[in-house]
């Protein structure tokens, strides 16, 4: 795939309480967001397991976003601390395999921050456009 | 409860990078409950290497399974198809688990996905410690059901050293002084008086000095 038509493929990985109400907050408000991300509600990030990540981009995944609650303010009180030591283990697991750990990334916000999560999806979705396609998808078969 | 970690990925993929079909074996007993080599950790290191393989070219198949217990015949068994049609294993069971593979399939490459560390238990959420070395002769019940042997830096029967700090060992400070334990946990139960007798040098035949050890019961061979 050449750099300049590519679209990166991102998982985001929203919890029910924060982020997933607030990117349908953003659909209210008008506010656009690229559609580069692909979104899954989760109850909780708490949820989220380090193999959920190691598979998304073990199959073909560009990016994994993890979006939870403010820290302290957990429907579930620490499921997103949880989450976000999770999400840490699993940037040093693809440190040592030699992957980009940006690839994969966390963040907190609430369900009224509609503009901020916009901004980190388009942040996101540039940060990966720069990092290029999946060397995993570039190597490998692509899992449809 | 044996405890154990992981290699890191780097070493696991030199490790069993001549090989095209691999499987790693998770055991469900000691590791699984240490989060070290159940069967979420065999799905994170399968990905794991599998990723790994591709970024470095190499051509590696990599299946996934789980047993029991890895130390015992009985539950071995059920992992003997997988083994037959993989070309070598990587067992993230102990090194007992480890041994029980290569004994049973002495023409299969067997190989240990983890380090196995020691004999101890959950202290909390992610942390253990070592509470026992397996000496052969336990000395427990001597001291209040602290083991000196384990858990004094010095291993020493007959302490303190005096290099202790308020309650911490001078070897590392962020450690508890197993003496002070003692002293404290014996004061608890009224059994002072122990610490007044002098404790021989301890009898280590019982130890690992002379190779590995056995224990046969005969009431219970067939």
């Amino acid at each position: 795939m050449k750099q300049e038509n590519f679209e990166p493929k991102i998982l985001a990985f929203c919890c029910h309480y924060c982020a997933y109400s607030s990117a349908d907050l953003a659909g209210s408000m008008r506010i656009q967001y690229p559609p580069n991300v692909r979104i899954i509600r989760t109850p909780c990030t708490g949820r989220l397991e380090t193999e959920y990540f190691m598979k998304a981009l073990e199959n073909g995944a560009d990016g994994v976003l993890v979006a939870g609650c403010l820290e302290g303010g957990c429907h579930f009180v620490e499921g997103n601390l949880c989450a976000k030591r999770r999400v840490n283990y699993t940037r040093e697991i693809l440190e040592e395999i030699g992957m980009e750990k940006e690839r994969l990334r966390m963040v907190n916000v609430s369900a009224a921050m509609a503009r901020p999560l916009a901004d980190t999806i388009i942040d996101m979705v540039e940060t990966v456009r720069k990092l290029g396609p999946s060397p995993i998808r570039q190597n490998g078969s692509l899992k449809k | 409860m044996i405890i154990a970690q992981r290699k890191n990925i780097p070493d696991l993929l030199a490790i069993v990078k001549d090989h095209k079909k691999l499987l790693v074996l998770g055991c469900g007993t000691c590791v699984t409950v240490c989060l070290a080599g159940g069967v979420r950790e065999v799905s994170i290191i399968a990905s794991a290497l599998r990723m790994s393989a591709k970024l470095k070219g190499l051509p590696l198949e990599v299946e996934e399974l789980t047993i029991e217990r890895q130390c015992d015949n009985v539950f071995l068994e059920q992992a003997a198809d997988a083994i037959k049609r993989n070309d070598a294993v990587l067992s993230l069971g102990c090194g007992a688990g480890v041994q029980a593979i290569a004994e049973r399939y002495t023409n299969k490459p067997v190989y240990a996905g983890l380090d196995t560390a020691f004999i101890g238990i959950l202290e909390e959420r992610g942390v253990w410690t070592e509470k026992c070395a397996a000496c052969g002769a336990c000395v427990l019940h001597e001291y209040g059901g602290i083991c000196p042997v384990t858990r004094c830096a010095k291993h020493m029967l007959n302490g303190p050293c005096s290099g202790s700090r308020e309650d911490r060992c001078e070897v590392n400070p962020e450690r508890q002084c197993a003496w002070q334990l003692i002293y404290k946990r014996l004061k608890d139960i009224g059994q002072l008086d122990r610490l007044k007798k002098i404790k021989p040098p301890k009898n280590w035949n019982r130890s690992q000095s002379g190779g590995y050890r056995t224990i046969i019961r005969e009431d219970h061979r067939v």
